[in-house]
């Protein structure tokens, strides 16, 4: 689903006018996602430097809130998305992998940058910088950038709603192939 | 007081120090730059801190350097009421790094101390509580910040 489409059809539906209202034909599935990825509530989780860049996507000028994840939670239990958005350490790793262990199902995970997505400037003669967030838990969307610009964050992040539309989540997808 | 003044009072107190050349001293921001021996540095501290005319009552850094040789701890102080800046140096073996703690003359000395002590490996000794700051049980022993550190599982070198 291109963004054209998503501004000429903005819910998943057709309305077929009656004289006393109308009739809406739909997929209860498509107005889940629909739905679901319109309001994706962020952790607050930031590690380091690409926090700030992710606070200034949360300000007034840049404004995600425009997008509906103005409602940045201090606990994982009602965050939808976690953004990743600093390096992770060993020593971060565990206490990372609990909070999406905490968060609910349907959840999503945003590498923001280039520690996030593979260690960055950390990957190499560094003890201590686990190389990617992805060896911890999975990730849906990456960002590329040193930290990346609002702009970025914000592309991240409607790529994330496009493919929650686009079709199922993961759990969803592990329940239909039995194991 | 200024570095010259400072350097005569210095020498006066521990005849042993030394002093790097002038033109290190050139190089701002100008500290004055003094060289002492581990065994002379606890009681040279002391009279850092309380000689009135001296009173050095802020250790705004303590760290160490290791150059491969041998170790370097460095120490900078300031007084809040003088407003004058000292760096010390103290050259310690590198396989038996034993240096008298501060952390009595200056309680912050204690985390920064706890911190070299992990990364470096340095023994200081009196100290109230040295044992691992921010590195996660078991690291006693491997110093990250020792130029001969290995760890084949997490780095990869480049």
């Amino acid at each position: 689903m291109d963004v054209k489409a998503n501004i000429e059809n903005p819910f998943p539906g057709e309305v077929h006018p009656t004289p006393t209202g109308g009739v809406l034909v739909t997929a209860i599935d498509d107005v889940i996602n629909w739905a679901r990825s319109n309001s994706l509530w962020p952790l607050v989780f930031g590690t380091s430097c690409c926090a700030i860049e992710m606070m200034s996507t949360a300000s007034a000028k840049y404004d995600w809130s425009r997008f509906g994840f103005e409602v940045a939670r201090a606990t994982p239990r009602q965050a939808d998305v976690i953004i990743i958005a600093g390096t992770i350490v060993n020593k971060m790793a565990p206490v990372l992998k609990r909070l999406y262990d905490q968060m609910a199902d349907p959840k999503y995970v945003i590498a923001m940058g280039a520690c996030a997505t593979s260690g960055g400037p950390f990957f190499y003669n560094t003890y201590s910088v686990v190389k990617g967030a992805d060896h911890v838990i999975p990730v849906d969307v990456y960002i590329a950038g040193c930290p990346p610009r609002p702009e970025a964050l914000l592309h991240a992040l409607i790529t994330l709603q496009k493919k929650i539309k686009s079709g199922l989540t993961r759990e969803q997808i592990r329940m239909a192939k039995p194991e | 007081m200024t570095n010259d003044e400072l350097k005569i009072k210095l020498s006066e107190l521990v005849p042993t120090i030394a002093f790097e050349e002038a033109a290190v001293q050139a190089i701002p921001p100008g500290w004055l730059n003094v060289s002492v021996e581990p065994k002379d540095w606890h009681g040279f501290a002391k009279s850092l801190r309380y000689q009135p005319e001296l009173s050095f009552d802020y250790l705004f850094c303590e760290t160490c350097v290791d150059w491969k040789t041998h170790l370097t701890m460095v120490y900078h102080l300031e007084s809040t009421q003088h407003r004058h800046i000292i760096v010390i140096k103290s050259k310690l073996d590198r396989n038996k790094s034993d240096i008298e703690t501060v952390s009595d003359i200056w309680k912050t000395a204690e985390f920064h101390e706890r911190e070299v002590y992990e990364l470096f490996g340095v023994n200081f000794l009196n100290h109230p509580d040295l044992r691992l700051l921010i590195l996660p049980e078991g690291w006693e022993g491997r110093n990250p910040l020792r130029k001969d550190f290995e760890d084949p599982v997490n780095v990869v070198k480049l």
